[in-house]
């Protein structure tokens, strides 16, 4: 297990690699002058000259890429033109609301999608199994930002049961932290439980037409334990490959939901950033969610086989 | 000789699919709208009216009106010319590039490697923002749009390529034609595209669904096309401000995108199941 981890955890250098080509790569993508565009139409030609040593954008190519890779080995991710600090300062501080709406929003999509699709598949065929089928596929088309506008137009202007946007800190007061947090998690975790619904239903479908579920159906073990300790067992491999990947949706996915519920995380920061050309912060917030991504992904691996024991890693 | 055999037959399969009928039907209806849509939009979709702003669905407005007094019908038609023009031109672009990087990748071992871990980093980035990014760093615009999104998905595409390649090239037809001294580019374009050809379709077309998706998504955040250009995401974002007293600004641009998302996802699970032989068995 621990060479495996190891091994793993090797597998991800080279792909962190590229992820921090790519985001020193979006410097050099600027049409034209980077230095220009960054600084404005206002700017002097000796601030463009300055701004230029200070970003290192003088000197050649590789020597630029080196300096970038050291800067980020060191944990530093440089200073952001607009907030007046460090990137990670600025990373740090708007890291909770996108880690709560994700957490939540993961929450709300596996306590919808599993028992769903478990239900579909248990009476495949049935009135169940169409109905929620046909409502995974519409949550699957549904555009998660126009699910969470027509959410607040229902719950929020019309009924008045919840706020329309806005944040609270969790650990500053709950229960207004509860109140702002449904309406987001619910509309962003919507859509990923329809997905989950989808693989949960075939892969439970899959696991039933096995010979052991046969066997013990002839041994006379009853449906819900056919079910939930034969077949949803087997099934939950997949399901929670599944669950790892909504994860990671979920990181992007909240990017758009914070900006349609005025949350101050992650995704208002990059988009205020992208609109001020804020460079240093988009580079930050992708590099960030990235290895978020990529370490998420690496989790659900190693949890793999806790949940099979039939996969062994040596 | 096994394409040949199985072409009619999966046509055939095709034609009778409820969900590539319903897919089929529904995309057709949106590409139509697109085409036609300077004739049968009643008003210019880019004239503002301030008079006529928020105005209710009616017979002089069919769904209304937004902030600036456009029509919203007509925005919404005009919206699905940008829209499938994203969404065709990204999967077309996804197509080829990974056409190309999946088969020099299952072919040659040597660059498969490198080629492989580039693509893996590039999917290590939450899709959405990485084309967030890279409009950052290239501005507003269709192209740009078109650009980021293509970088975005081809790596899906390039990865499904390389699988199929590397699966086929040791079939026994693929070793003959080897040994009969046919070089690499023949066996690729004679035996090994030909039948890449389902997987690549059903992924084309979901990749025609999130593309769609995601121009509006850059749309609505302020970093897609630029705000004057009517397309759905643009006029569903300026149907949030306007919420509270107009909810149908934003209602309908969002429910042609829910409407074309869900032919494109039904084509998409009736190719799948059509080209699948062991779906079909079922």
């Amino acid at each position: 297990m621990t060479a495996y981890l190891i091994r793993r955890l090797l597998t991800l250098v080279p792909v962190l690699a590229v992820v921090v080509t790519v985001v020193f790569l979006l410097i050099h993508l600027i049409p034209g002058d980077p230095v220009s565009v960054m600084l404005g139409p206002d700017a002097t030609p000796a601030q463009i000259q300055a701004t230029r040593q200070a970003l290192g954008l003088d000197r050649p190519l590789h020597e630029q890429l080196f300096k970038f890779y050291a800067r980020i080995l060191r944990g530093d991710l440089g200073q952001s033109y607009f907030l007046d600090r460090p990137v990670v300062t600025a990373l740090l501080e708007r890291a909770e609301p996108t880690l709560v709406l994700t957490f939540a929003a993961l929450l709300v999509a596996v306590v919808i999608g599993v028992p769903s699709g478990i239900i579909a598949a248990a009476y495949q065929g049935s009135l169940w199994d169409r109905a929620l089928m046909l409502t995974s596929l519409l949550g699957v088309c549904v555009p998660g930002f126009w699910l969470s506008l027509n959410f607040i137009y229902l719950f929020a202007v019309r009924l008045g049961w919840l706020p329309a946007a806005g944040y609270a800190s969790i650990l500053a007061d709950p229960v207004a932290a509860l109140r702002y947090m449904v309406l987001p998690a619910v509309s962003l975790g919507f859509n990923q439980s329809a997905l989950i619904a989808r693989i949960s239903r075939s892969c439970m479908l899959e696991a039933l037409q096995q010979d052991y579920i046969r066997t013990a159906r002839a041994k006379g073990v009853s449906q819900r334990s056919v079910m939930w300790v034969h077949a949803f067992r087997n099934a939950l491999v997949p399901v929670v490959t599944v669950i790892g990947i909504t994860m990671a949706i979920l990181i992007g996915g909240a990017v758009v939901t914070e900006i349609v519920f005025n949350i101050p995380g992650l995704g208002r920061l990059i988009i205020s950033a992208v609109l001020r050309r804020d460079y240093p912060v988009v580079q930050g917030v992708i590099l960030v969610t990235a290895t978020a991504y990529v370490l998420i992904n690496l989790a659900v691996d190693v949890l793999y086989v806790f949940i099979d024991p039939r996969i062994r890693y040596g | 000789m096994a394409d040949l055999g199985a072409r009619p037959t999966w046509r055939r399969y095709a034609a009778r699919n409820r969900n590539i009928a319903f897919g089929a039907a529904i995309l057709t209806v949106v590409i139509l709208a697109a085409l036609l849509a300077g004739v049968i939009s009643t008003h210019d979709p880019r004239r503002l009216n301030p008079a006529q702003r928020l105005k209710a669905p009616s017979a002089a407005n069919f769904l209304g009106t937004d902030e600036f007094g456009r029509d919203v019908y007509s925005l919404v038609l005009h919206g699905a010319q940008v829209s499938l023009l994203v969404g065709a031109t990204t999967m077309i672009l996804t197509s080829l590039w990974g056409i190309v990087i999946g088969l020099i990748a299952g072919y040659y071992r040597r660059v498969d490697m490198a080629l492989m871990r580039v693509m893996d980093g590039l999917m290590a980035f939450p899709a959405i923002l990485l084309a967030i990014a890279l409009m950052a760093a290239r501005g507003p615009g269709v192209g740009n749009v078109i650009f980021a999104l293509s970088v975005v998905y081809t790596p899906r595409t390039a990865m499904l390529i390389r699988s199929t390649v590397l699966s086929l090239r040791e079939l026994d037809y693929v070793q003959a034609a080897r040994a009969l001294g046919r070089r690499d580019l023949s066996i690729a374009f004679r035996h090994i595209l030909p039948n890449c050809v389902g997987p690549l379709l059903v992924q084309a077309s979901f990749i025609f669904a999130y593309a769609i998706l995601a121009e509006a998504i850059l749309g609505f955040l302020g970093v897609g096309v630029p705000p004057y250009v009517p397309s759905w995401g643009n006029v569903i974002a300026s149907g949030k401000n306007v919420i509270r007293e107009a909810f149908w600004v934003s209602l309908f641009p969002g429910l042609a995108l829910t409407v074309s998302g869900l032919s494109l996802n039904l084509l998409g699970d009736g190719l799948r199941d059509v080209l699948d032989p062991r779906l079909r068995v079922q």
